[in-house]
């Protein structure tokens, strides 16, 4: 039998429906006094150890001889840039990703696409990387998800690394899924954990249902293995004078550049403050703000953190705040050292986008708001007079 | 113009509790209800078609027969059709195996466009979409906030990146994934509703879209999970006592200042 199935022993079986209540898929449920399972089963493996009286096994099918993947061999990371810039999470690839590559013994490569990328490359030999591979082409000075995809995956058909990380990004996230298929390989969105297993295959953990559940996944029998990485999660690489790398410098084949899309214009965010993803510190305000205007103060105590402003959605609908600025289920997920959630009260939908910031604060008027079920600190007051006396303390004026 | 869009159906999470004794995700009793970024996907893709005046909107889903129940939800919305592709073949499959279910069907349906919600929210993953476009050669836009033109061929869209808006002129066929942003969905109408109730769901398996077993569900599927298991619970911490709300902003700056960030 090669087929996966998970087999529940009737006789064993007493009803309990401990396995119902651990289902992260919603798999399980009672026929009487009996738990079934259904489609739904993804043979994740939470039930068997959740039953006290061993009636759940779990049988999962013997992975065939893979085809030879011995011949995949090195870690490798996306060096992302705009505007002829590499993205701060690419510096947290390369920590984790040196790690990953020291811990299997292969070297670390940055993969960088653009245009006249030079003088970028040469400071990415700076961090403890063995190799850059640069391709450069006009073509692909900007992203463009055709050209992009069709140039990393023939490199990974040609160089055969045995993992690719990329940022969790607006880029890494929508071009990477096309790569994915065009390697026949896996890919797994929004890592916030990576290790290797004593088998050498990554395993890559990631949160799901807006943080509910943590699932962690292998890639047993595909190469590479591939997963994108929120950014701010792991620790930043430093400039430790490099390994004595090289640039691999390369051309991409005019067939692979081919683009169905043409980027007409780019409408920058025009913003006094830093951009949301990338921020430590985020001041944000909600249904509490009472009116646009009064967002001038959240601007001024994010301003003087060095913060940047987010924005509950109550506040964008109420159209307070642009909808770049929301965080939570429908708008972005962030993770920095600081947020300040002023005037928020905190429903589920805003929580599952900022509840794994390192330390939280809350300031708002009513005691049983849910926020303050997630704070480190909380203040139950009126943030119209708690915000300008923090401004106060900083030094600016209120 | 004929526009597919493709939905999933996702347990609400604003009735998403935790079991306090597990630590786990409460899912009996949860209802199920269309993912939101794809609720603004079947939006815009009506609003397409009442713009043009001509064509049809087809909704597609991937799930277990219950997923019948957001086909006619959409259809109460707008759309004209509405196709579930459900069979045990297809249950457990990844983004890749998902993704090239959906493309078999579009194969099928040969759409103008095929719009889709930038990602699931019991997922997240954003990589179906992508996929899609991919397993069919065909071109992309995601993070769609608006779509400033559209006709047989040729679109164009503004895209959300994280430091400004990129506007595409993208060949159609695409995919496109849209943000919230794009639009305000309507409410269902009566005469919505009515259509919905009668409205005939097509059904297709494996074999109607001539997708190869070995490809699909859990099978297809290069990724596996190996284990899921809940993260640390966050509690609640120190509520700040003080005599004044100005006193309480000088203890929280005090503790911003221990944080030592940057």
């Amino acid at each position: 039998m090669s087929e996966n199935a998970l087999i529940i022993n009737a006789e064993k079986c007493v009803g309990c429906q401990a396995c119902v209540k651990v289902c992260p898929f919603g798999a399980l449920s009672m026929q009487g006094s009996l738990a079934v399972v259904n489609d739904a089963c993804t043979f994740c493996g939470a039930c068997p150890d959740s039953c006290k009286f061993g009636a759940i096994t779990l049988r999962k099918e013997e992975k065939k001889a893979a085809a030879d993947l011995s011949a995949y061999k090195g870690v490798w990371v996306f060096g992302e840039q705009i505007d002829g810039v590499i993205q701060g999470v690419v510096h947290e690839l390369i920590g984790k990703g040196r790690e990953l590559a020291d811990t299997l013994g292969v070297p670390l490569t940055v993969l960088v696409l653009g245009h006249d990328m030079d003088a970028a490359v040469k400071e990415l030999l700076e961090y403890p990387v063995d190799e850059v591979i640069q391709v450069d082409d006009p073509a692909l000075k900007h992203y463009a998800s055709e050209p992009y995809a069709q140039v990393v995956a023939d490199l990974i058909d040609k160089k055969k690394p045995e993992i690719f990380l990329a940022g969790a990004t607006a880029i890494g996230r929508s071009f990477l899924a096309r790569v994915a298929v065009l390697v026949h390989t896996g890919l797994t969105a929004d890592c916030t954990g990576l290790d290797i297993t004593p088998e050498r295959l990554l395993l890559q953990t990631r949160p799901a249902f807006g943080g509910n559940i943590m699932a962690s996944i292998l890639c047993v029998n595909n190469r590479p293995q591939m997963a994108t990485v929120r950014h701010k999660v792991m620790k930043a690489a430093e400039k430790d004078g490099g390994r004595n790398g090289s640039v691999v410098k390369m051309n991409a084949e005019g067939k692979l550049l081919r683009s169905r899309t043409k980027r007409l214009d780019w409408l920058p965010e025009i913003t006094d403050t830093v951009n949301l993803v990338d921020a430590d510190i985020i001041v944000s305000g909600g249904r509490g703000m009472q009116k646009p205007e009064n967002f001038v103060l959240i601007e001024k105590l994010a301003k003087l953190l060095g913060a940047a402003v987010g924005s509950s959605r109550a506040a964008v609908d109420a159209g307070w705040m642009p909808y770049s600025h929301q965080v939570g289920q429908t708008g972005k997920t962030v993770q920095p050292k600081l947020y300040i959630a002023c005037g928020i009260s905190g429903a589920v939908q805003h929580l599952v986008g900022m509840s794994s910031a390192d330390t939280i604060i809350a300031i708002n008027k009513d005691k049983d708001a849910p926020i303050f079920s997630v704070a480190t600190y909380g203040v139950v007051g009126d943030l119209f007079e708690v915000v300008p006396a923090m401004i106060r303390e900083l030094g600016g004026e209120a | 113009m004929n526009i597919v869009v493709c939905i999933k159906q996702v347990p609400d999470t604003t009735d998403v509790r935790i079991d306090p004794v597990t630590n786990t995700l409460v899912r009996q009793g949860v209802e199920s209800i269309i993912n939101p970024f794809d609720a603004y996907a079947i939006e815009e893709g009506v609003r397409i078609k009442e713009r043009l005046g001509s064509g049809k909107v087809i909704i597609v889903t991937m799930g277990p027969p219950q997923a019948e129940k957001a086909l006619r939800e959409a259809i109460s919305l707008g759309a004209d059709e509405a196709v579930l592709l459900c069979s045990r073949a297809f249950a457990g499959g990844d983004t890749w195996a998902t993704s090239l279910t959906l493309s078999q069907a579009m194969k099928k349906i040969n759409p103008d466009v095929v719009l889709a919600g930038k990602q699931a929210i019991d997922g997240d993953t954003a990589q179906v979409g992508p996929g899609i476009s991919c397993h069919l050669d065909w071109p992309q836009a995601c993070y769609v906030s608006k779509i400033r033109e559209i006709e047989k061929g040729r679109a164009v869209v503004e895209c959300l990146m994280e430091t400004g808006k990129e506007v595409l002129e993208v060949e159609l066929p695409a995919v496109l994934t849209v943000v919230k942003e794009i639009n305000e969905p309507r409410l269902p109408s009566l005469k919505g509703k009515m259509r919905a109730k009668k409205a005939e769901i097509t059904v297709w398996s494996e074999a109607d879209i001539e997708a190869d077993p070995e490809k699909v569900g859990l099978k297809g599927s290069p990724t596996a999970v190996n284990r899921t298991f809940s993260p640390p619970r966050r509690t609640g911490g120190e509520i700040i006592q003080a005599e004044t709300a100005g006193e309480a902003g000088k203890i929280l700056v005090g503790k911003i200042k221990e944080l030592q960030i940057g």
